[in-house]
């Protein structure tokens, strides 16, 4: 059928079938890919439009519906050469991460800006409650539309002024106007699709029949013997993850059979018609399933399913305890908690001569790169990644997804092969947060010091490995809290399950090991009879103080400078609370705060980034940079610190990011690493640059440096160089860093990072008593930074993070099977996240660039404890298991109520 | 590739619909239920007939035609008494879905969560259907029969819903509980429709949804209601017993005993709210 209608003010013809989607119409055959797919469910409103004036979401509406009516997508609000004042004001509030969701939420907010240009916040909510944003944590959205009549701005910082500033994202105009590619908006139209058939059982063995009819059908079918080297794994000796199930299945949603065809062919069969035979297993749920004495082993190489224990020793904890003078003890449960970045994995890959090249969403391009190579057997140089835009990561695009499966098909076929994962998919087959059970117990003297811990955190690493290691290493570090405690003793072990594998997400197991040590916290407090802000306050690590792992602090420890930051608030927010409450009635208010400490890059381990700037002969000033930005704001930040150690403006600079072919290796996007680790190879780098320009110039370090065009101009105090970049280039700076850490022995001991990020944070709440549900009223948020390179970016770091904790505390929870979808697993909405103050404190960390330490995952760290902790000052329920859902917490009130005479 | 007709009246339409076919409204259920597959089977699309589109007031009542939008019911001039309707329809997804979903698609999807049968049930609704043989209409509590099921016969079509019009002045409200704020799909919820003559209950209608396969009205509260004084202790005559057609379920939104206690709660607020 034909289907005429207005695009964007012009006339536009599609044929096709009218039952297509048009989201599907839009990207597919009329070159609108601004226009994003989340879901195609409703559930996320990426791919939201107006038609005939009001938002819809383009996933649900037939194009035949769509006859002589008008559509208006991200594509239209642009005015020629200039960016319409909606798209200006989210550049300069930073209202774009990742920007997956932009598209989406600059249409929701045009249709509510065309009624009235000064929006109250609950009109924003209400026209802007349909779109999910994984990444801001919506606060400077909400502000960019409430504001869009007077953007916020800055000119762009002159030399040497570029670290501090907030600099628009060098990649926000991409992000605003849809232009930006994420991995499923530039797949050739040539392209064949993989279509997955995955496991529906949680264990089982199987059989493949006959596939013969089926390869006939299709341009392949690929199984487990197509796969040369059939395992992948993040550490280098334990590939126990098979790229396709090769007769036996461990979790709900592994890989089986990959359907390789035109598009339609390949989505027109059904999981039914391939001959897969099954013979379902009794699966083990949980750790405690795992770890009966006949508990059926998970990986047969693993027994006990144990994957990996360990962890710290220092004092005598269990001497200890005796001579406190308050002991608090609790046990606490997690549960599996899924990414949910808006971009479901996505990519594609094309043979070219004897090298795969594959173009995907990632976080990892270098890692992926060795990966896809050992399971292709190629040697590393014939693999190139070439990451798109990555539409929210937060861990779980760590791991490889898409990358190993198009890989082989294009290899084997000579074609680029396509394969973007459905959301039920995403959700079913990726890596999820390891559900804990954290026993902890912690004792103080009579002065309120802390004396003595114990904690024992326990994991379900799932099926497969994955980052299960990193999470179990990392938490015995962290689980005392971020206060000094002379006694300690912290043990983190993790064991199979046919659970989905748990691997990376955002604070590897420290959110949950810091449920545990606020709750206690608090309970000290309490017993002492202590302010819950003054005991933290009393216990902070400080500068000059030994942490359990022996490591002496000799910078940068500003948890007390939080915590002082805090108080004001604090006291208000707990007077406010009381008055409110002296009220009576249904709804109870309460404050809480919750501290976190975070060590930045591997635990004890290398972990190098390599940057380069180049200066091209006709004057191009280039970043090339292997860090990948997944909305964190690394591209921008990288650019800033490059552009002081130069000495020239940051606008100067071109940027290539992430391509393994043109860049250096710059290490993974995690462990909150890449401002700390390759923003200080980018310091380096650009000071490497500037000494060869001053060599050049005989100038002394003050020199001033100004690029026009070729000429290089170094003015030194009266003396003024002109360099011809024409004859002297090319220069090439280059910085490595790797930051300085030591192995930890048995007991635990050694400098498992070389800097820890701080942070204190509370949360004041609203609990309605009746029906258990919690209202967040407002977030204060502290953290030491080291030091703010984009203040901006930091902050949305921040709110981003604190949306991610306020989920993982009140309603998100991954069963499998069940909460596969965006309706049924919650993720928080525009509506569910208050207001989020940051207060930056800048507690220099000399080894990082101008100070500066990481931001990207302590946001999410202290949230949950302070909104626990303000349910309780609330209620006098101390959550036990999250989430606190409403039939949750309800019963716990009335269980309280029972008790309490 | 299965046909797809997008007839512009209803005769044409019934016609259609004499050979078996799946009728697609605003989609907002209809495309969720088919992601990541292809869709193949025939389609009736509704959306462009326009006498099902619509509401208007009768001699007896409103008419609701079946494609109305929640968008376009609340943005509708209408009396006090559609109040809970029109909360209910604020309370549907979000925007983009309010914009698109029609009342009886809610209807017809029949799902236990459907916000808009509870409100409906209070209104005492009933439904207009149409066949090629003829019409017929039903009390929507009989038109929802189970589970995603309805009284439907093949080649019949929703074509409006009749509310009809009270004796007296009537209050409503509708109160819903989920885990966020936005896009949720209900724990539980609650309608009501309240007549007040002389100071009193004349008539009162209310309905419990999420709370048992398909929403019930509870006709012993309602009869506890009647001839009490429109004011604060009407929450006060609320008790567990009245909640006895209720059969609620265990699920990852809450547990049975949690959603039979909520439903105390939000049947307080809710006759509390209408005094006020
Ligand atoms: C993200 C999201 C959030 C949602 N939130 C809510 C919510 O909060 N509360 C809620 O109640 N619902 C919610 N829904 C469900 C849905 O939006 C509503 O049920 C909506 O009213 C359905 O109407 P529709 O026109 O889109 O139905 P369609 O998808 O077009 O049709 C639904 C079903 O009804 C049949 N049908 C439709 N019209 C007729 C007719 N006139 N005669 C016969 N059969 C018909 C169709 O064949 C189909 O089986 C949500 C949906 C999504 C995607
Ligand atoms: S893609 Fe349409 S709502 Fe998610
Ligand atoms: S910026 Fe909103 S999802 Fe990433």
């Amino acid at each position: 059928m034909k289907v005429a209608f207005t695009l964007n003010g012009t006339v536009a013809e599609w044929e096709g079938a009218p039952v297509t989607r048009l989201v599907a119409a839009l990207r597919d055959d009329l070159g609108c890919t601004g226009t994003k797919i989340g879901c195609d469910a409703g559930d996320c409103g990426a791919c939201t439009v107006l038609l005939d004036g009001r938002q819809v979401c383009s996933c649900l509406v037939a194009m035949g519906q769509v006859e002589g009516r008008t559509v208006e997508t991200v594509e239209g609000l642009a005015l020629p050469e200039m960016l319409a004042a909606l798209q200006a004001s989210f550049l300069a509030h930073g209202a774009a991460q990742c920007g997956i969701c932009t598209p989406g939420m600059l249409i929701a907010a045009e249709e509510l800006v065309r009624r009235t240009v000064r929006p109250t916040r609950a009109e924003v909510e209400d026209f802007l409650g349909g779109v999910l944003c994984r990444c801001t944590g919506y606060s400077k959205i909400v502000d960019a539309v409430m504001e869009v009549t007077s953007p916020v701005g800055e000119p762009d910082p002159a030399a040497g002024e570029a670290v501090g500033a907030r600099l628009s994202r060098v990649d926000g105009i991409a992000k605003v106007t849809g232009r930006d590619a994420f991995g499923a908006d530039a797949i050739p139209a040539d392209a064949l699709w993989i279509r997955v058939v995955r496991s529906p059982h949680a264990r089982a063995r199987f059989t493949l029949g006959d596939l013969g009819p089926l390869q006939k059908r299709l341009a392949a079918v690929l199984t487990a013997g197509d796969v040369p080297f059939n395992g992948f794994g993040i550490y280098p000796d334990i590939k126990d993850q098979p790229v396709l199930a090769d007769g036996l299945v461990r979790y709900r949603g592994e890989a089986v059979v990959a359907l390789v065809g035109a598009r339609a062919e390949v989505l027109a069969i059904r999981d039914e018609e391939v001959p897969i035979v099954w013979a379902p297993e009794p699966p083990l749920f949980g750790v405690d399933a795992a770890i009966a004495p006949d508990a059926p082993l998970v990986q047969a190489d693993r027994p006990r399913n144990l994957l990996l224990e360990g962890g710290v020793k220092r004092g005598d904890a269990g001497a200890a305890f005796a001579d406190c003078a308050a002991v608090a003890e609790g046990v606490f449960e997690t549960a599996f908690v899924e990414h949910a970045y808006i971009e479901p994995e996505a990519g594609w890959a094309e043979r070219v001569g004897d090298r795969i090249e594959i173009h995907v969403t990632t976080q990892t391009p270098y890692m992926d790169r060795d990966e896809v190579a050992n399971v292709m057997r190629l040697r590393p140089e014939a693999v190139r990644i070439v990451p798109t835009a990555c539409g929210g990561g937060f861990g779980g695009k760590l791991d490889l997804s898409v990358q190993p499966l198009v890989g082989i098909a294009a290899w084997k076929l000579g074609r680029p092969v396509a394969c973007v994962y459905t959301r039920p998919e995403s959700m079913a087959a990726s890596t999820k947060r390891h559900p804990a059970r954290v026993a902890a117990k912690f004792g103080c003297d009579v002065d309120g010091k802390l004396v003595a811990c114990d904690v024992r955190a326990t994991f379900d690493t799932g099926a497969y490995a994955s980052w299960g290691p990193t999470v179990a290493n990392r938490v015995p570090v962290h689980a005392m809290g971020p206060y000094a405690v002379p006694n300690v003793r912290t043990w983190g072990e993790a064991f199979f399950t046919n659970g989905p594998p748990a691997g990376a997400f955002r604070g590897f197991g420290v959110p949950q090991a810091a449920i545990a040590h606020e709750a206690m916290m608090d309970e000290l407090a309490d017993a002492m009879g202590i302010d819950r802000l003054e005991f933290r306050h009393r216990n902070a690590l400080r500068v000059g103080d030994t942490t359990a792992t022996g490591q002496v602090l000799a910078h940068s420890a500003g948890l007390a400078q939080c915590l002082d930051a805090l108080r004001p608030a604090w006291r208000e927010a707990q007077e406010k609370a009381a008055a409110f409450n002296a009220k009576g009635g249904t709804h109870r208010r309460g404050v809480g705060v919750g501290c976190m400490w975070y060590g930045i890059g591997n635990t004890s381990m290398s972990n190098p980034s390599r940057m380069r700037i180049g200066l091209s002969p006709a004057g191009s000033l280039t970043l090339y940079n292997g860090a990948v930005d997944i909305g964190q704001g690394s591209n921008t930040i990288m650019v800033q610190i490059a552009a002081d150690a130069v000495g020239l403006p940051a606008s100067q600079f071109a940027l290539v990011a992430g391509d393994t072919d043109l860049t250096t290796d710059a290490g993974k996007t995690s462990a909150s690493r890449q401002t700390f680790v390759s923003g200080k190879a980018a310091e380096k780098a650009g000071q490497d640059l500037r000494q060869q320009i001053l060599r050049l110039a005989n100038a002394g370090p003050d020199a001033c440096l100004s690029l026009e065009g070729a000429k290089l101009t170094v003015r030194d105090g009266a003396e003024v160089r002109t360099i011809d970049l024409a004859t002297a280039g090319p220069l090439m700076g280059e910085g490595v860093f790797d930051p300085p850490t030591t192995p930890l022995d048995a007991d635990g001991q050694g400098v498992p990072y070389a800097t820890y990020a701080f942070a204190a944070q509370m949360a004041e709440v609203e609990v309605d008593i009746e029906l258990g549900t919690v209202k967040v009223l407002r977030i204060v948020a502290a953290h030491d930074v080291g030091k703010a390179i984009n203040p901006t970016l930091v902050e949305g770091q921040i709110q981003g993070g604190v949306a991610q904790g306020l989920g993982l505390a009140l309603m998100e929870e991954y069963l499998p099977g069940r909460t596969e979808n965006l309706h049924d697993y919650l993720i928080p909405t525009v509506g569910d996240v208050p207001e989020i103050e940051c207060l930056l404190i800048e507690d220099r960390e000399p080894l990082g660039p101008s100070g500066a330490k990481g931001v990207g995952e302590p946001g999410l760290v202290p949230t949950a404890p302070a909104i626990l902790g303000a349910i309780h000052h609330a209620t006098g329920v101390r959550a036990r298991r999250v989430p606190l859902l409403p039939h949750r917490l309800r019963e716990a009130i009335v269980q309280l109520k029972g008790k309490t005479p | 590739m299965g046909d797809y007709l997008r007839p512009r009246d209803l005769d044409e339409a019934l016609q259609a619909l004499t050979r078996p076919c799946t009728v697609l409204a605003g989609g907002t259920d209809f495309y969720p239920a088919r992601v990541g597959r292809l869709v193949t089977e025939d389609v009736l699309d509704i959306a462009g007939i326009a006498i099902l589109r619509g509401i208007s007031e009768t001699p007896t009542g409103w008419r609701l035609g079946a494609t109305t939008t929640w968008s376009e019911l609340v943005e509708a001039e209408l009396p006090p008494l559609f109040d809970g309707l029109k909360q209910a329809g604020r309370e549907v997804g979000g925007r983009q879905i309010q914009n698109a979903g029609t009342l009886a698609g809610n209807l017809c999807n029949a799902s236990p969560a459907a916000d808009g049968v509870p409100a409906l049930l209070a209104l005492d609704a009933e439904i207009e259907i149409a066949s090629f043989a003829g019409s017929r209409r039903l009390a929507l509590a009989e038109f929802i029969t189970g589970v995603r099921k309805t009284a439907l016969l093949s080649g019949e079509l929703v074509v409006a819903i009749h509310v009809p019009r009270p004796p007296h002045v009537a209050r409503a409200g509708f109160l819903k509980l989920g885990a966020r704020r936005y896009l949720v799909i209900s724990i539980a919820m609650a309608s009501a429709v309240i007549e007040v003559a002389e100071g009193g209950v004349a008539a009162a209608r209310i309905a419990v949804g999420a709370c048992s396969p398909v929403a019930q009205r509870l006709p012993a509260l309602e009869a506890a209601l009647v001839g009490a004084a429109f004011d604060g202790s009407l929450a006060d005559r609320v008790e567990p017993t009245h909640l006895a057609p209720l059969s609620p379920i265990d699920d990852v939104r809450g547990s049975a005993s949690y959603r039979g206690e909520a439903v105390l709660t939000l049947l307080r607020r809710l006759l509390s709210g209408l005094v006020s």
